[in-house]
């Protein structure tokens, strides 16, 4: 078996594990798009295109609260801006690499196949090394796009009273669930959510995500800083 | 904007902000301060999703009283705390949801 496969195999065991939560969100994607009225077509263009679960969600959750589009499009830009942070700690393992690979590579840079491949990078050094990152990332493309077939074939099976919306919510708890044990995220969980309903109907264009994102970080500074000035 | 636009403008964001991260931003260029305060980055804007599809009920107003939704993921949130389980944290909230608007 030649290097590069080896290691493109590595990246698809590495990261298979992590993958079985994915299956479920998938699918609760491909309902929950249906549900909202997109038509089964855009909701696979959607895993195709934008290839990312969290962006997906958000674009949604806001479709269907009646947003304009350039909300959504912020919103969907300020959830992903928290991946800059991991880009900057996993972008020195790929410096090497030929710009016309970072522009493939892009694509499938999804946080599970990121995760996985930031531990194999910091052991290997081998020059194909990045090859575990493609396999990740193509076994997560599958596993997203295959689950978002079947949802959209779910979804028409599905009664509405279900009340299957309430996973988009439950969804994100859960990538959070983390930060519940420190007091600080805590606190700016708190300052967001509550901005963030109080606001529903007061801030205009349902710009409430970006709104209360901002208000909760600025807590986050404030509170960081007074922490330091007392100690 | 029809859809078709806009779930490319959303794909083209997201694109962008993977490209940014492998091929521009370099580590230096982040202090320990400015990479403590993006740590917060998801506690700030995901209650922003969860919150408001937690407390404001379909009509669009914000509801307290009579709302399975706020059990049921307090529920999940102490699940997950112990559990530190993604799906577990998702089932357990989804089966209290629905033992509440089913069963009780």
């Amino acid at each position: 078996m030649n290097g590069k496969l080896k290691i493109f195999l590595k990246g698809v065991i590495d990261v298979s594990p992590l993958m079985i939560p994915v299956v479920p969100f998938g699918l609760i994607f491909g309902v929950l798009a249906i549900d909202v009225g997109f038509t089964p077509l855009e909701t696979m263009g959607m895993s195709l295109i934008i290839f990312g679960g969290a962006s997906q969600i958000v674009l949604l959750q806001l479709f269907s609260g009646g947003a304009s589009s350039l909300v959504i499009i912020s919103s969907v830009g300020a959830v992903n801006s928290r991946h800059l942070l991991y880009g900057a700690v996993v972008s020195e393992h790929l410096s090497d690499l030929k710009l016309i690979w970072k522009i493939i590579i892009s694509y499938f840079l999804i946080d599970q196949a990121f995760a996985r491949s930031n531990e194999y990078f910091k052991k290997n050094k081998d020059e194909n090394k990045y090859f575990h990152l493609v396999g990740g990332g193509a076994t997560c493309w599958i596993i997203w796009q295959s689950t978002t077939f079947l949802g959209i074939i779910l979804g028409a099976a599905i009664p509405e009273k279900l009340g299957l919306s309430f996973a988009i919510p439950l969804t994100f708890l859960a990538l959070l669930i983390n930060d519940f044990r420190k007091f600080v995220n805590v606190f700016v969980i708190i300052v967001s959510g509550l901005v963030a309903t109080l606001g529903y109907n007061i801030i205009p264009f349902k710009a409430y995500v970006i709104v209360a994102a901002l208000i909760g970080l600025l807590s986050a500074i404030i509170l960081t800083k007074m922490i330091k000035t007392n100690e | 904007m029809s859809n078709w636009v806009l779930i490319i403008y959303c794909g083209l964001i997201t694109y962008f902000t993977r490209f940014t991260m492998i091929a521009l931003i370099k580590k230096e260029m982040f202090n320990d301060r400015i990479r403590e305060i993006l740590s917060f980055v998801p506690s700030a804007i995901f209650p922003a999703i969860i919150f408001p599809a937690i407390f404001i009920n379909d009509a669009g107003l914000f509801q307290i009283q009579d709302n399975p939704k706020i059990i049921a993921a307090i529920i999940a949130v102490v699940i997950g705390i112990f559990s530190r389980s993604i799906i577990a944290t998702i089932f357990s909230g989804l089966a209290s949801y629905w033992f509440l608007i089913f069963v009780v």
